[in-house]
């Protein structure tokens, strides 16, 4: 793989910028290119279907429509969200063709649906097979990692395909690489509360102490994740775990690039480790 | 010269409705060789039949066909009133004017031409028929029951009792089956073993039934009233003629830590072991792979210390060939594999157990003496929660079916557990409660009333096992409209039933039919529930479908009632619509032995007086062959004919149909 | 987040099948809907193979469309509308519209106020929104599914 589409979504230039900075920074170590699509649109999240069919699927649309005419055959949607919207308007389109030319006429743009949409665990698994396990020079000793996949990297019926929905194992391996140990814990699927963190604080706050508690009794010294939501009610919600009296110890949350990242020596500052909320910059030190 | 006689049936409004009989009747009166042609409104009734007994009598019909139902319906009706009236019942005939033409058509018109144009194919095709007679096979009065559970175990005694000789094979060392791993039974909570072992004890006493545990079947060749089964004796390195059951040698045997399947495993069990102390036979086997003399020609301890010199360490398999008329498939089942279910901790959760496993450690010969323990730390628990349809009613990631017995036996786990745990809480999620036998609603409504067990209707979500030790079940309580989680100490998943794995090898074997679930095809589902399409197999108990054990023993004694029914006469009446050589033209090519799909056709010897061999050619054999006609069709010399069904009969009902501006040359009659 | 919801996803699909005018009604105005987190467990779940979530969607499309969304969940409401107008406006979402948007229409003034130097301080919020060139584009959309019936 020497290069590949990518569409970093509106969380990532934001309150998700360590999943931005760590993905270029792995992406540079393994000598792909990543090539964002030109001029891309908000995928929508969980906004437009909540509230609208057409525009839940047109938005989308675009940015498939874009890539297509920009001679792109694959995307890397690192946000688990854009990732659904898109993966899933794609599928959409395959099984209704007919909703391709009512979409050609909506937004003007002609699209074949040729582009195929990747995950950020796909795409670090494939990293990884493709030679960077063997860059990863700074692996970390036996930490204890509770793997969190959330929402929608585990279900999603024609989205997430290849694992399985109760019991993912997809981000065992890189985590391995890394050096960590993962532990067995119950809540590896459980819905952090989402997009609910603005409107209803308080049951994200709810939902994600108990993601916290239960990790924190399997033993584990870090949460990994893939999704900027999840990172967000995780990371940034966590004082207000503690001040509702249901705090663990702290608990780092990690995305896995940024995992990858750490193992694979890169300067910490540049995956963005030092711009969390929960100080994530302890587990420098266990690098070995 | 033909002298053929039509009836035409009204069926009441069935066919009439549809077919104009009488313009029928008028019609057929003119067909060549129809001498006589009458419509009535039920053919099959006493004066109907009378018609045609009357008919054959005055007018010396020499054929005759009754145009009305389907042959299936009332064909050995209407020939036994043929015979009845002196005429071979091979020369009658049925044309299904009813479901393939009265039911399916409306146009009157159009119905009725088709209806006559059936009939006319019919009376071409009766008036060459042969006068054919019954072949005869000999019966074989013995009966061979494969499964020693409940099921197995009942037909078996009914058999035995109604004078017959009866082969109980069974696949574990000893019969019981399931019913033998129970604590107490639905809706009486008797005992279940002590309910058991009295027959278990008396199929072993009875001189009309030899016992063959630790068999399979191997092989099974034949029909109905001749089959051979070939059955494997496997080793139990133990005599039985020597071996008294003292027990000497399990209790010797180092080798101790074997999970006991009879346990659930929540039990140990010794390389050298029965099964449980009420095992029958009450002696031991030696598990081949786990023995240490067998596997690794060390120890010999059990033989040691035997007193009668019983242990036999060179003891192989023996094929054992048993003749039997009849064959009775009581097979049972198993439970389904919930490690399926990942949000039920994909069967990796120690205190998530199924509902044997709860029997066993509720069973005072059990591995914990009846007391209600969690298989993880010994514990008491003081809340279980039970988990109904666990794979069942489920399209997604278990069977459709429901499993029939689980509403039952979970209420009955929820009051052997408020019985032995005093103060505990049973709490138990539910979709429907299916209690419909004869006491059941009341017996699930002692559970709640009497017993304090929490029924809340709704699907468990999810099943995890806190840091602490807690499993933690998520449901939801639909008829108050909340979510509901309870913190248990053990649970309990009402598991699906399913059939065993190894049914489907030996239904093949017998070409019994088996559904889409694995469970045997019963003849007809609501008229023939335990007979199979395969004349002579029959089916009881589970195998062919969920259900308790009332209705496992009802159905083990209705097929011992078809298996004396059959034996009642010595030899057996078989249709003899069946193929037949023409020796002189057969080529020997054996297409039709290869195409036979019941191995019926072998070669034949024709030889001359001094025994010389001229020529071989095919022969089939009347007792097997079925007369499907596929050896007809592959015959390449135009050698194979089917009595009943000639070539020559079906080409000149094709002939009859075709229309009247046929460029073929006007048929002619005999 | 079926424990902050007044009809249970269950009770919700069963009025779908009741399919009167006061299940509607009722349906159509619930705060269930709202509370939906779009997480898939349902789906995942169910033994018929049926997709809640799906309808679910559906279900709050209809409900935004006919304006039956109930009073206390006015700030979802506000939410989706304050993420929506920030995208048709700058063809991308950008937090620091979003919040703005999102406070003005929800009156919540207060709450996350002591984030917003931290978010910033890390990078996690510009004063500015990224207009892309495509806006124009973007907003032919909405304007094209706003005459279909979506608003």
């Amino acid at each position: 793989m020497k290069s590949i589409g990518y569409y970093p979504g509106c969380a990532l230039a934001c309150s998700g910028i360590e999943l931005d900075l760590s993905i270029r920074a792995l992406s540079r170590l393994a000598g792909v290119e990543l090539r964002e699509v030109e001029d891309w649109n908000c995928c929508g999240a969980s906004s437009a279907h909540s509230t609208g069919h057409e525009l839940a699927v047109a938005l989308p649309y675009r940015v498939l429509a874009l890539a297509e005419a920009q001679g792109q055959t694959e995307l890397l949607a690192p946000c688990a969200s854009c990732f659904s919207r898109l993966k899933g308007t794609l599928v959409r389109l395959r099984r209704n063709p007919e909703m391709l030319e009512k979409m050609a006429g909506l937004t003007g743009r002609p699209c074949r649906n040729s582009v195929s949409v990747v995950n950020v665990l796909e795409y670090l698994s494939r990293l990884l097979k493709d030679g960077l396990a063997d860059k990863l020079a700074a692996p970390l000793k036996g930490v204890k990692v509770a793997a969190y996949y959330g929402c929608l990297l585990s279900r999603g019926e024609g989205i997430i395909e290849g694992d399985d929905p109760e019991n993912p194992t997809g981000m065992e391996a890189a985590i391995r690489a890394a050096g960590c140990e993962v532990v067995p814990w119950n809540f590896a699927t459980e819905c952090c509360g989402g997009a609910f963190s603005l409107a209803k604080t308080e049951a994200v706050v709810d939902l994600s102490a108990a993601i916290l508690g239960d990790a924190e009794k399997a033993g584990a010294q870090m949460i990994v994740t893939g999704c900027p939501m999840c990172h967000s009610n995780l990371d940034m919600r966590q004082r207000a775990v503690n001040a509702v009296g249901r705090g663990t110890r702290p608990m780092p949350i990690l995305y896995l690039s940024e995992l990858l990242g750490l193992a694979a020596g890169i300067d910490p500052k540049t995956i963005g480790l030092d711009r969390h909320f929960t100080d994530a910059m302890c587990v420098v030190g266990r690098s070995v | 010269m033909a002298r053929v006689g039509v009836f035409i049936c009204h069926c009441g409004e069935n066919i009439a409705r549809t077919v104009d009989v009488a313009a029928a009747a008028a019609a057929a009166a003119k067909f060549p060789g129809v001498v006589y042609s009458v419509d009535y409104k039920y053919m099959c009734s006493d004066p109907g039949q009378q018609l045609v007994r009357k008919a054959i009598a005055d007018h010396k019909l020499t054929g005759v066909v009754v145009a009305a139902c389907s042959p299936r319906m009332h064909e050995t009706t209407f020939r036994r009133a043929a015979a009845a009236a002196g005429l071979n019942p091979y020369l009658l005939e049925m044309a299904n004017v009813r479901e393939h033409c009265a039911w399916v058509h409306s146009d009157r018109a159009a119905a009725t031409a088709k209806a006559i144009d059936l009939i006319r194919a019919m009376v071409e095709k009766v008036k060459r028929n042969r006068a054919l007679h019954p072949i005869s096979v000999p019966v074989e009065p013995t009966a061979v029951v494969i499964g020693g559970g409940i099921a197995g175990i009942q037909a078996a005694l009914d058999i035995a009792t109604g004078g017959k000789k009866v082969v109980l094979i069974e696949k574990s060392p000893s019969i019981g089956g399931h019913m033998a791993r129970l604590s107490e039974t639905f809706p009486t909570l008797d005992c279940s073993q002590c309910i058991l072992t009295p027959r278990m004890v008396e199929v072993a006493n009875h001189p009309n039934i030899t016992l063959m545990t630790y068999s399979e079947v191997e092989a099974v060749a034949g029909f109905v009233g001749n089959f051979e089964v070939t059955v494997r004796r496997k080793a139990r390195y133990v005599d039985l003629a020597k071996c008294t059951g003292c027990g000497e040698c399990w209790s010797k045997c180092p080798n101790k830590k074997i999970p006991s399947e009879f346990d659930a495993r929540l039990g140990n069990r010794t390389a050298i072991y029965r099964v449980s102390p009420q095992a029958v036979p009450n002696q031991p086997v030696i598990d081949a792979q786990r023995c240490l003399m067998l596997t690794k020609g060390r120890c010999g301890v059990c033989a040691k210390v035997c007193p009668r010199e019983a242990i036999n360490f060179k003891d192989a398999d023996e094929l054992v060939k048993v003749k039997a008329g009849a064959i009775v498939l009581a097979t049972g089942f198993e439970l389904w594999d919930h490690s399926a279910y990942g949000e039920y901790g994909a069967g990796r959760i120690a205190d998530v157990i199924d509902g044997f496993a709860f029997e066993r450690l509720a069973s005072a010969s059990g591995p914990t003496s009846g007391e209600i323990r969690r298989p993880s730390d010994g514990a008491t628990p003081k809340t279980v929660v039970f988990v109904q349809c666990c794979g069942s009613r489920d399209e997604k990631a278990g069977r459709k079916y429901c499993s029939k017995i689980c509403c039952m036996y979970t209420a009955k786990h929820a009051m052997l557990y408020a019985h032995k745990v005093h103060g505990g809480r049973a709490v138990v999620f539910y979709m429907d409660v299916r209690a419909a036998g004869k006491g059941y609603d009341e017996f699930v409504r002692r559970a709640v009333e009497k017993d304090g067990a929490e029924y809340i209707r709704g699907r468990v979500s999810k099943i995890y096992r806190r840091s602490d030790g807690k499993i933690i079940v998520r449901g939801a309580d639909t008829l108050a409209g909340t979510p509901v989680t309870i913190e248990a100490d053990l649970v309990v998943l009402a598991d699906a039933i399913v059939p065993r794995t190894d049914a489907q090898k030996l239904a093949r074997m017998l070409g019994v039919a088996y559904d889409a679930d694995g469970f045997f095809s019963e003849a007809h589902p609501k008229l023939r529930p335990v007979e199979t399409a395969v004349a002579g197999v029959y089916l009881a108990g589970v195998c062919q479908g969920p259900k308790d054990i009332p209705e496992s023993v009802a159905q083990a004694s209705a097929a011992a009632a078809k298996v004396l029914g059959l034996f009642a006469r010595p030899k057996l009446e078989r249709e003899p619509v069946i193929a037949r050589v023409n020796r002189t033209t057969c080529a020997h090519c054996r297409a039709c032995i290869n195409a036979c799909p019941y191995k019926a056709i072998e070669d034949f010897n024709i030889v001359d007086r001094s025994g010389k061999l001229l020529r071989v050619v095919a022969n089939v054999n009347e007792g097997l062959c079925q007369g499907c006609g596929t050896c007809v069709s592959v015959c390449r010399s135009k050698s194979m004919d089917l009595d009943g069904f000639t070539d020559e009969q079906v080409y000149l009902q094709i002939a009859t149909l075709e229309p009247e501006e046929s460029p073929l040359p006007a048929r002619s009659s005999p | 987040m079926a424990k902050y919801m007044d009809l249970m996803p269950h009770q919700i699909m069963r009025l779908v099948q009741i399919g009167d005018a006061p299940a509607e009604e009722k349906v159509l105005g619930c705060a269930a809907l709202w509370s939906c987190a779009g997480c898939l467990t349902c789906t995942q779940r169910c033994p018929k193979e049926l997709d809640p979530a799906a309808v679910m969607d559906v279900l709050r499309q209809m409900a935004y469309d006919r304006k039956k969304a109930p009073p206390n969940q006015k700030k979802v409401l506000a939410f989706h509308q304050a993420f929506l107008k920030t995208v048709e406006s700058a063809g991308r979402m950008s937090e620091f519209s979003l919040v703005r948007r999102y406070k003005m229409a929800s009156l919540d003034f207060m709450s996350d106020v002591a984030l917003v130097p931290a978010m910033f301080a890390r990078g996690k919020l510009k004063f500015s929104d990224h207009k892309t060139p495509g806006r124009k584009e973007v907003q032919r959309i909405f304007a094209a599914c706003r005459k279909k019936g979506d608003r």
